[in-house]
Formats: C-alpha cells, structure tokens, sequence
C-alpha cells in the first residue's frame, strides 16, 4: 500500500521559485505521468518525492506516513533516472543487485530474483557485461530492472525513454506499461512527451511554471483542458484559440458566427477547438487557407479565421488548396471556453 | 599518406626525444653498473649489497613510503571530497592546499628544520608555554624515530597536494547521479564511499599512487635537510657514492635498484588497480 501525498509543496533555488505550493494525490498501485515543458520542475518534483531535494515548505507522505525529513533509502521508493545512472564499474548482474545487497538478503535470494527481473527485461544475457558494453535501448532495461528488482512500493521514472530511438521508444513503451501494471507499483513517471503521456498513464498531471494545471485521465486532460495552457500544449496540432464577443444570454460571436455557451457577465471569452472537431460546412467559420499538408487519411489545413491561426485536421478527399476560402464548422459539443483572464475554463 | 602510418609518423618526434634523452642515459647508467675493466660483472651490485648501510637505506626508504603514503591517500581523498562538496570557496580551497606544491623539496626540508631545530619554532614554542626545561634537540642521532617522525610530516606536507590535485580532476569526472543512484538504493554514506565513489575513482587513485610511491622511492633533499647521515635513505646513498666516494658504477647500480622498485611498484598498482574492460565511467 503506497499511496503518495504531496502537500503544499513549494521549491525555491536562491531567488528562483521552481515549485508554487504543489498539491497532490497518487493512488496506491496508480500510474501518474508528470507532463510539462522542459524547466516547469518535473524533475524537481520527482527529486522532492525521491528525497534527493528537500522541499523548501510542504510535507510528502507516502504510504501513510510522512517523508519529507527521511533519506531516500527509508521512503521505500526506486528510481529510473534520466541518464540511467547504471554503475559502470558494476556488472549488470550486479547492478540490478545493488539494492538488493544493500538490503542485506541472502546471495540465493538476491540471484533468484535478479534473474527474475532480468527475464521480465529480457536482460538474461547480459548479466555479465559491463555497462560500457551495452546499447542505450540495453542500458534502459538494466536500469528498469535494477528498480524492479526492489520490488518497491513506489517507482519514479525521470523521462526514461528520452535518450531512445522513436522506433525503441514505442516498444519500450509497451512492455513498460506491461511490467508495471503487472507489479502492485505506485509509478509516478515524468515526461515531456504528451503521446508518452497518454499511453501509459491512469492520470496525468500537467505542470507548467512550477504549477500543476490539471491532473486528471488522459481523455479528460484531452477533451476538458482545465486552462488554456492545457489545451495547447496537449495535442498535435494543438487546440485552436479565438476570442468570442459576449451577446448576452448565453450568446457568443465568434467571426461573424453565433455560438451558444456559458452564461457569464465577462466581455470576451476565448473559444476553443481541436482541429479535429472542425469540418467543412456550408456556413461556419471564413477560414482563409495559408497552407495544406497531406497526413495520409487526413489533411491538414493551416488557414486563418479574422486574424487568429486555426488549424483544422479534414478528409483527405476534399480539394482543398492555398488561397481557398472555407467555411469550416466547429461540433457543437466539442467546444470550450476560456476567461481570457485567468486563463482557466468556463463551463 | 597512408592513414596506417600518418599516428606513427606524428608519434616519432616524441619517440626520439625519449629515446635521446631518457633511453640513451639508461642504457649508460647500465653499462656503468654491470661493467668494469674486464667487462661484465655483478661486483657494483655486490658491493652496494655488502656495505653496512645498505639494508638500513633500503629499509629506512620503505618504511618512510609505508608510513607516508597510506596517510597521504587517506589525506588526499578525505580533501578532495570536501573541495569537492563544497559550494563556493573551493577554489581558493584548493589553491591553499596547493601551495606546498610550489616549494622544492629542499626548502620544505628547510622549513620543517626551522620547525624541529634546537632554536626553532617547536622548541620556542614548548619552552614559552613551559613544557620543556630548555631547548632540546630533537633531531639528534639518538632518537631516529623523531628524525623519521618529522620527515614522515614533512613529506605529508610537502606531497599531498599531488595526490590531492588528481583526485579533484578525477572525482569532478564521476556524475553525481551515480552517487544518488547507490542513496536511492540504500546505499549509507559509508556504502556509497567503498561501493561507488571509490571503485570509480580507481583510475586516479592508480596514476595518484604511482606518481607518489615513485616520487617516496626517491625522497633525498627533506632527508638530507632533516636527518643529515642520521637517517640513510637509498637516494642520499647514490649520492654519496657519486660525489663523495667518486664511485659512478655502484652510484649506477643504486640507480638500478631504485628504478626496479619503482617500476615493481607500477606494476603492482596497475594490476591491483585495474579497471576491467567496457567498466570505464
Ligand atoms: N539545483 C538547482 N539550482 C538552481 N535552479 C535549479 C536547480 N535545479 C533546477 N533548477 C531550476 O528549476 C527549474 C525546474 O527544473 P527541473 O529540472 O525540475 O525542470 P524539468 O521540468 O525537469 O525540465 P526538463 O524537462 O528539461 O528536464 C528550471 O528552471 C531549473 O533551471
Ligand atoms: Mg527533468
């Protein structure tokens, strides 16, 4: 049972303030991915919560008890650091031992599950080598087996993938995901890349400037962006932005167009919309075609309505070129609002 | 050209220097010590052997590096980790505990007899504070071991920064994150020590300890400073056989013995030391 609680974290290095009073709650057995550009404190988090950096206010709890003033080896955590950090003067055997002797257990006990783990990263015949002699993709596994091997409550992942090849990368994905939810781990992993994100996790935080913006199941984090920051940084193409004029009664104009949504006094609101919520319509949105890319299945249309970049993702079969002018249509449902102000949602 | 011979081609300059400068002396200083009139002979060995005092050098030098160099590993890797730790300062740090660097080791020698001398600082000292009845002088040849004592110090003094420095390069070389790793994994403060930080600090602490050892088997000018002929060392004894008893072959043969430890000691330290294949950080 480890269920991780950050309360009203906060990080200051010197007069740079990384982490603004975090509040969170992980599962015991959940799989939470931090999100967010590089420098919004991931890593300071997940070095807050691995005991690494002590937090400049806030307690973390984990498993029911609290931390913050613990050295990293009494949390009862294991850590995939970014670089790896796979002892060079180590054999692999002996690195994915190294817990293990550190807690003192049996040398069969320490083999047996050595070569446990090492089956489950397909590292069995490597036990030998040194680190020197492996392949990134290889050094990946040895790292995550060196973790496992602890079986942990709680596993921290600091972009484990990053330093990967796009076509490892997928397949490391999918046998992370497979090991992890096999063990009864709580994984709190940290990425920047949002695909990442949303195929491995149960819920995702999404940080930006020391904050956390939303944490919630990657096709809420998707469909119901919290802020405006959400929206654009998730999903590719992002989301589109426009500022609608209030009519009154619910009403808002956006380009020329009438849309209904929520029932707030505030002058404008930023309406918002995936480029795959858009079609081509007879009445809609004046878009302005700048330029088209072929995706295969879809199209790509980059135009621009009043003034404001859109990007809407079309069939394939339509003949669409630079220079038309369309009218695209925006799902009924599909669309959000934004106070231009806080930049949070409205409903 | 030919990339096959162009690296030794580059190579040759500094080989013919060695070979001018360093091989041709050798080969001398051999031909000095395994010759005479009539050719080959092991008399210059057996000479040097036979003389009282050789045995009491030779051991008299051991025991100097036994006594000094262990001290001074511990010293040096004791200092680099806090100039190491340290967040600011510790470059002034450093260069402070670098300055014996810069002094040869006759004036070291000189300044830690104007320490131990009879009108020195230490007698001053005790005798200000009332230890001592009068001043004494602790350097005499009836007790040797202080002799030994203060040129064990003085050496300390004189030749940790050495140590000292390649340790620094080589700990700056070691990513923390390995040292964070080992605490992660329930590694202590003293696990993390013997288990990580050392074991990756081998190839320094290798070119550290061959570069002193070699330098303790020559130690001569602190000898002579402090212990004149009270206490013989195997440096200060071809000396005396080079210019005082005008003996160039058993000086050469000396030499011989001094550069077969030396090299012993390499050898050793290489092996023990070695960091297997594909384990380099
Ligand atoms: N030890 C430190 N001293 C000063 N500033 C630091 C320190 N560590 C991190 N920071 C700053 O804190 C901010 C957050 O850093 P952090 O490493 O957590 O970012 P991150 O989200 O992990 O980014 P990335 O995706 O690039 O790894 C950055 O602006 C960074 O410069
Ligand atoms: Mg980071």
């Amino acid at each position: 049972m480890a269920e991780i609680q950050i309360r009203n974290v906060a990080k200051t290095f010197g007069t740079y303030q990384a982490l603004h009073s975090i509040d969170l709650t992980i599962a015991d057995q959940e799989f939470m991915v931090l999100l967010g550009a590089s420098g919004c404190g991931k890593t300071t988090l997940l070095r807050i919560i691995a005991g690494l950096e002590t937090p400049s206010v806030g307690e973390v709890w984990i498993g029911g008890r609290r931390v913050d003033h613990l050295p990293p080896r009494e949390r009862g955590i294991a850590m995939v650091f970014q670089n790896y950090a796979v002892f060079p003067h180590l054999t692999v055997f002996e690195n994915v031992a190294f817990g293990l002797r550190m807690a003192k257990l049996d040398d069969r006990l320490v083999r047996e599950r050595v070569e446990r783990t090492a089956g489950l990263m397909h590292i069995e015949a490597l036990l030998q080598r040194y680190s020197g002699q492996l392949s990134g993709g290889q050094r990946q596994r040895v790292a995550v087996a060196r973790a496992l091997a602890m079986e942990p409550d709680v596993i921290l992942m600091d972009e484990p993938l990053s330093n990967l090849d796009a076509l490892l990368r997928l397949e490391m994905r999918a046998e992370l995901k497979g090991v992890l939810e096999a063990s009864n781990t709580t994984t709190i992993y940290v990425t920047h890349d949002q695909v990442e994100a949303m195929s491995l996790a149960d819920r995702i935080s999404v940080m930006h400037q020391g904050r956390i913006v939303q944490a919630a199941e990657p096709v809420e984090v998707y469909r119901n962006p919290a802020a405006h920051f959400v929206g654009s940084f998730i999903g590719n193409p992002p989301m589109n932005f426009i500022t609608a004029r209030n009519q009154g009664d619910g009403k808002w104009q956006v380009a020329g167009q009438q849309f209904t949504g929520p029932s707030v006094a505030s002058e404008t609101l930023e309406f918002a919309i995936r480029p795959e919520d858009l079609s081509l319509a007879e009445t809609g949105l004046q878009a302005n075609v700048r330029v088209v890319e072929p995706l295969g299945a879809h199209i790509l249309v980059t135009c621009d309505v009043e003034g404001s970049l859109f990007r809407a993702v079309i069939d394939s079969n339509s003949r669409v070129k630079a220079g038309d002018v369309l009218h695209i249509a925006p799902e009924p449902d599909r669309i959000r609002w934004f106070d231009p102000e806080t930049t949070l949602a409205v409903a | 050209m030919d990339n096959r011979t162009l690296p030794y081609l580059l190579l040759l300059p500094a080989t013919l220097f060695l070979c001018v400068f360093f091989l041709y002396p050798f080969a001398l200083v051999a031909w000095q010590a395994f010759t005479n009139e009539a050719g080959f002979t092991l008399e210059h060995f057996r000479t040097m052997a036979d003389h009282w005092k050789f045995p009491i050098a030779f051991w008299n030098t051991m025991l100097l590096a036994l006594a000094v160099v262990p001290v001074q590993v511990v010293l040096s890797i004791t200092m680099a980790m806090m100039v190491t730790r340290m967040q600011r300062g510790r470059d002034i740090m450093l260069y402070i505990w670098t300055i014996p660097l810069g002094i040869s080791d006759l004036a070291a020698g000189i300044i830690w007899l104007a320490i131990f001398e009879q009108t020195g600082f230490l007698n001053s000292m005790l005798y200000g504070l009332g230890v001592i009845e009068q001043p004494t002088n602790f350097l005499s040849y009836q007790n040797t071991w202080v002799i030994f004592i203060a040129i064990a110090l003085a050496e300390i003094w004189r030749a940790t920064a050495i140590m000292l420095v390649i340790l620094v390069a080589g700990l700056g070389l070691i990513p923390k994150e390995y040292d964070e790793a080992a605490e992660v994994f329930g590694a202590s403060r003293w696990q993390r020590l013997w288990k990580v930080t050392l074991p990756l600090l081998r190839p320094s602490l290798q070119t550290a300890l061959i570069l002193r050892v070699i330098l303790a088997f020559e130690v001569f000018a602190v000898v002579a400073a402090l212990g004149g002929t009270s206490l013989p060392v195997l440096m200060g004894e071809t000396y005396n056989y080079q210019f005082e008893l005008q003996d160039g072959h058993v000086a050469a043969a000396l030499a011989l013995v001094i550069l077969a430890i030396s090299i012993a000691f390499t050898l050793f330290f290489l092996r023990v030391l070695r960091v297997p294949k594909g384990a380099q950080i």
